[in-house]
């Protein structure tokens, strides 16, 4: 598979290491009174969908930079890569 | 029909005209007592040890291809049961038992070979590991013995002993491992539950349940509606998608696992021997093709063929221990879909809703669990409670913190 990198270009998946869902971004509040549930479902339910999956890939052998890939997994056709740091600033992460 | 020695020249001699079809084509019927969803080796096995050892009645098999067209027929044959949790090893150990008494009790040759698995050593640490699961394998009563670099070398000569990176120190060998005729577990699985009355339903998919008041009342298929008293659930590698149709998401990955024969060579290699450190695994078939693999791609997936990444460094780790191997042409390669876990370990539990129950998470380790997975399944469809053997392979382990983790790496189940 080749991922195209929004900085770099076309690189080779080889170069990442994969972490799964990009949901993964959307830390749940540890002060809100159901943070025990909603950990559990962060740190373990998944979707797993056949089908369009967007996820995180980091550029371990690369720039080190995290991505959101827009990946099918039936296919492993690749339509859309971002900056996973954009990803979190548009859904109102503070650096 | 049972099948002999003798009933094999009786045919010889009278041009196999004899031999009838190993199971029948039924028609789904409206309803059924237990409803197996999946058709492939532990949803198999499951039907046939519920009418065999729990004694149930009008159980049908739903598959939604051709049985054994999945993970059964789609793994590197390898039995063993080298586990180190106290969670695991009874299972796998009731595994291997069952495995040695298979072909007796479902009349079928499936080919076990206890020919033995080698698990390497590189490292003083690595030793101390494996001597410790040694130990523990042995306290649940498997086998599993410690080898000398000298023993090894007399078994595999063409093994590369001083490899720079990863000079072979010694080994940790369970000789009751071995591999079984992948196939043949499906098929004497299916001819076995067929035997015993079980409907074994191909080309019909499960596309929803009906559940009402919190209880599974039965599933809409494409060949129509089949009620059913308890359904359960053997799809591993496809879970996640099957159990959406129940509004369940699951403590799963699917990822893609690629595995490899090379052409046929004459008898090189007598065992199965595993690379641990470099994620190379072979043996030899009886047709003479070296069968391996390593890891899984590490992304989700279900496309079931992998990509080349992966298969430079399996080979490269082949290349490393049996540099003579680099010497055989490949001849097939092809990918499956794994249920990968939260943990690396399984699942088989009842869901909340009542009368679903679930078995899946098998990761890449599903095959040498066929006869447990089956007969423990059967146990919890039949009795409303687990086996002995399985009763750590809860869904509410995650939640309660009750993992089953045998390498330690936490909730990413692309490392398990």
């Amino acid at each position: 598979m080749i991922i195209n990198h929004p900085l770099l270009g076309p690189r080779d998946s080889a170069e990442f290491t994969y972490m799964g869902d990009a949901r993964l971004i959307d830390r749940p509040d540890a002060g809100s009174d159901t943070a025990a549930q909603d950990f559990y479902d962060y740190g373990y339910l998944r979707d797993n969908p056949a089908g369009w999956h967007e996820e995180l890939w980091f550029h371990e052998a690369g720039d080190r930079s995290w991505l959101v890939v827009t990946r099918n997994t039936l296919t492993h056709e690749i339509s859309d890569v971002k900056l996973a740091r954009d990803v979190a600033r548009s859904r109102g992460r503070k650096l | 029909m049972r099948f002999s020695g003798l009933r094999v020249i009786k045919e010889a001699l009278t041009g196999h005209k004899g031999w009838t079809p190993a199971w029948r084509e039924p028609e789904p019927q409206a309803r059924y007592d237990i409803i197996i969803i999946g058709g492939g080796g532990h949803g198999l096995a499951t039907a046939y040890y519920l009418a065999k050892e729990f004694k149930q009645k009008r159980i049908a098999v739903l598959e939604k291809g051709w049985i054994g067209g999945g993970n059964v027929g789609r793994n590197t044959t390898i039995i063993r049961s080298n586990y180190l949790l106290d969670g695991n090893e009874p299972f796998y150990e009731m595994s291997l038992k069952l495995w040695e008494g298979l072909e007796q009790d479902f009349n079928f040759n499936a080919m076990v070979s206890q020919r033995g698995i080698l698990n390497l050593i590189h490292s003083d640490a690595q030793r101390d590991a494996f001597i410790r699961r040694g130990n523990a394998m042995i306290l649940n009563g498997a086998d599993a013995e410690m080898l000398t670099t000298a023993q090894i070398k007399a078994r595999y000569p063409f093994l590369n002993t001083d490899d720079a990176r990863f000079p072979i120190k010694g080994g940790l060998a369970q000789h009751r491992g071995g591999t079984v005729r992948h196939d043949a577990v499906a098929w004497g699985y299916a001819r076995g539950a067929d035997s015993l009355g079980v409907d074994i339903i191909q080309n019909c998919e499960v596309t929803g349940f009906k559940i009402e008041n919190g209880k599974a009342l039965g599933v809409d298929t494409t060949r129509g509606f089949i009620g059913a008293a308890k359904i359960g659930c053997a799809v591993a590698g496809s879970s996640s998608r099957l159990m959406a149709h129940a509004n369940m998401r699951l403590p799963i990955e699917s990822h893609v696992l690629q595995a490899f024969v090379s052409e046929g060579l004459k008898p090189v290699l007598p065992g199965v021997v595993t690379f641990g450190a470099g994620h190379f695994y072979v043996s030899q078939s009886d047709k003479g093709g070296l069968v391996f693999g390593g890891d899984i791609d590490g992304y989700n997936s279900y496309a079931q063929r992998g990509n080349l990444p992966v298969v430079e460094d399996v080979c490269e780790g082949g290349m490393a221990i049996f540099p003579a191997f680099g010497r055989a042409r490949l001849l097939r390669m092809w990918g499956g879909i794994m249920d990968m876990s939260m943990d690396g370990s399984p699942i088989i539990d009842k869901t909340h809703i009542d009368g679903l129950y679930f078995n899946g998470g098998w990761c890449y380790g599903g095959f040498k669990a066929t006869p447990a997975s089956g007969m423990c399944f059967a146990h919890l469809l039949a009795r409303d409670a687990p086996h002995p053997n399985a009763t750590a392979y809860r869904f509410d382990r995650f939640e309660r913190g009750l993992l089953i983790d045998e390498k330690g790496m936490g909730n990413q189940p692309n490392l398990h």
